[in-house]
């Protein structure tokens, strides 16, 4: 018998209970999802269907503009996550802005400390709604390698501001930085933002 | 006078007006905070404001081991983390009186002068990028990228490298390391030319850089300048060759000094350094003897009683670790000396009477690391 897993392998172990988990990666997730709609063809073009919010979250996560918002060292990671070799705008992360009322996403790049944390608030108060937070490396998720001992550091950006994905690493390779954002595209499309729940919860 | 917070206020009876560069802003590579008194465009005074990101480091390593306290200096200069390590692990080697294995020498060395490449090559895309072109950026990165790499073999780490213990190097080079650091040489050699083709023989690049920023020989002495900067106006300062390190002694390598000292001087500085560092890493890659990679030495390291001192050539300037030990297994007092910091002291004096614009220029010149001027 061949050692290639074939049909009744999987069946045995399923029997058994033995069958791996099988999770969708990022990539089938975050790839190249469809338009959310279907076409109905009428003689000289045709009749798009789908849901607004589907269309509008579709349309935000493929166009996220990031804030360049370095601190420290993970600045020099995200900077090589936008150039050519890793070129982050393949996936739709393409223009990074210097002022945050232009931006979409703020990544935070490095360390927070007490003196950054109201520049900080600042600046995300600043932003446009709908706004997106990543926390990159381990400073900025947790203080990190300065968790300790210090007196001046923020233990985790999200005592001061909202945090919708974490980045382990210091500093994260730019690939994980990528799985951030992607990831973060997932969180869009899978729904409401944080605003619109926020709204929903004023109402109810 | 002023308020922090207020974005634009001018100043009573005058002309002049107070604005506020950063903390969030691009063309301060980080998050430095400059008040700038203007009159118009010109730039009246300078107030640089650091600190929003002072990790309190040197207080850090006072709770650290001395194996341990090398790693939190990695952070502290992160395009230069291997020179970091390596001033600290020097300033524990004198204490404690360990001879470093001359292979380890070598790697050290080697090591060093590839940051010094790659730091290099990221403050030239980003000069370029302050003086407004864009493309710089992606070639420097293009180049950086293969640094990073060979790093990555054999540190295991793109960025912080933490290669450096106390007696040596900590794993042996990658069986492919030499092969990729004469690989990339001979690649950037072509490159580099490719650099100046692009950026440094660019007439509007030359007319944003020439005779902006000027920093006499004396004025650069007294405000402690080291580094690129002090050397582009003439002062002599190349710890590499004023005090030897490794085996700086037995390479045959100049020490580069402009006597300009504007911007454009700074610029061809780092250029010409860049060069020379590749004629180091070839004069090495060759010859790396055999031995160890690393000093045998006791589990628990104890710096007698004392003051030490140790200074490497990082590539922004003089890097000096000044450690107080009072014999225990952590230090009680650690000093470093950044060169950023001196550097930035000598902003408002080259900037005063310039352009706004000038301004972005003359601090790209001077290749400040945030992180390394507050730690």
């Amino acid at each position: 018998m061949s050692e290639v897993p074939n049909n009744e392998n999987i069946a045995a172990n399923a029997d058994t209970g033995a069958q791996p988990e099988v999770r969708k990666s990022i990539a089938e997730l975050a790839g190249p999802i469809p338009f959310p709609g279907t076409v109905h063809e009428t003689p000289g073009g045709g009749i798009l269907v789908s849901a607004m919010d589907d269309v509008i979250n579709w349309a935000r996560s493929n166009s996220l503009w990031p804030l360049t918002f370095g601190t420290s060292c993970c600045a020099i990671e995200m900077m090589s996550a936008y150039s050519a070799k890793y070129d982050w705008s393949r996936f739709g992360f393409e223009v990074a802005r210097a002022s945050p009322r232009q931006a979409d996403v703020i990544i935070i790049a490095g360390t927070i400390v007490n003196k950054m944390a109201p520049v900080l608030k600042r600046l995300y108060d600043q932003m446009a709604d709908p706004k997106y937070v990543v926390a990159m490396g381990a400073c900025a998720t947790s203080g990190g390698p300065f968790f300790y001992n210090t007196y001046s550091v923020v233990k985790g950006a999200d005592h001061v501001i909202p945090v919708d994905v974490y980045v382990a690493g210091c500093p994260p390779r730019p690939e994980a930085l990528i799985h951030a954002l992607m990831t973060l595209q997932v969180k869009i499309k899978a729904g409401m933002t944080r605003e619109q729940i926020r709204d929903e919860m004023k109402t109810t | 006078m002023y308020r922090e917070t207020d974005i634009i206020q001018t100043i009573p009876g005058t002309d002049e007006m107070v604005i506020n560069v950063g903390p969030q802003h691009p063309s301060t590579h980080g998050v430095l905070h400059l008040v700038l008194t203007i009159n118009g465009e010109i730039v009246k005074k300078v107030e640089p404001h650091i600190g929003y990101i002072h990790r309190s480091i040197e207080k850090m390593c006072e709770s650290l081991t001395y194996r341990q306290f090398i790693y939190s200096t990695s952070r502290m200069d992160y395009l230069a983390a291997h020179t970091n390590n390596h001033a600290c692990a020097m300033c524990v080697e004198q204490g404690m009186g360990i001879e470093v294995p001359l292979r380890a020498q070598y790697i050290r060395v080697l090591m060093d002068e590839l940051t010094r490449i790659a730091s290099h090559c990221l403050w030239w895309g980003s000069i370029a990028m302050d003086c407004g072109a864009v493309t710089p950026f992606f070639l420097a990165f293009r180049e950086r990228e293969m640094i990073n790499t060979i790093m990555e073999e054999t540190c295991g780490a793109r960025l912080t490298m933490n290669y450096n213990v106390p007696g040596g190097v900590m794993a042996d080079i990658h069986p492919t390391f030499q092969q990729s650091v004469k690989d990339f040489v001979r690649h950037f050699r072509s490159k580099i030319d490719e650099y100046d083709e692009l950026v440094t023989g660019n007439i509007i690049f030359q007319s944003r850089l020439k005779g902006v920023g000027k920093l006499s020989k004396e004025d650069a002495i007294s405000y402690g300048c080291t580094g690129p900067t002090a050397r582009a106006s003439g002062v002599s300062c190349d710890v590499r060759k004023h005090f030897p390190y490794e085996i700086y002694n037995q390479i045959d390598f100049k020490e580069i000094t402009h006597t300009a000292g504007d911007s454009y001087a700074r610029y061809l500085m780092r250029l010409a350094e860049m060069r020379e560092s590749m004629n180091i890493i070839e004069q090495l890659i060759d010859n790396i003897p055999e031995g160890d990679y690393l000093a045998k030495t006791k589990a628990v390291l104890k710096l007698p009683k004392g003051e030490f001192y140790s200074r490497v050539e990082t590539p922004r300037g003089e890097l000096g670790v000044y450690i107080v030990s009072e014999g225990g297994t952590t230090p009680y007092r650690i000093k470093f000396r950044s060169p950023g910091f001196s550097n930035l002291s000598a902003l408002d004096h080259m900037t005063r009477g310039h352009k706004i614009g000038d301004l972005v220029a003359i601090m790209g010149t001077l290749d400040l690391v945030i992180p390394d001027i507050d730690r």
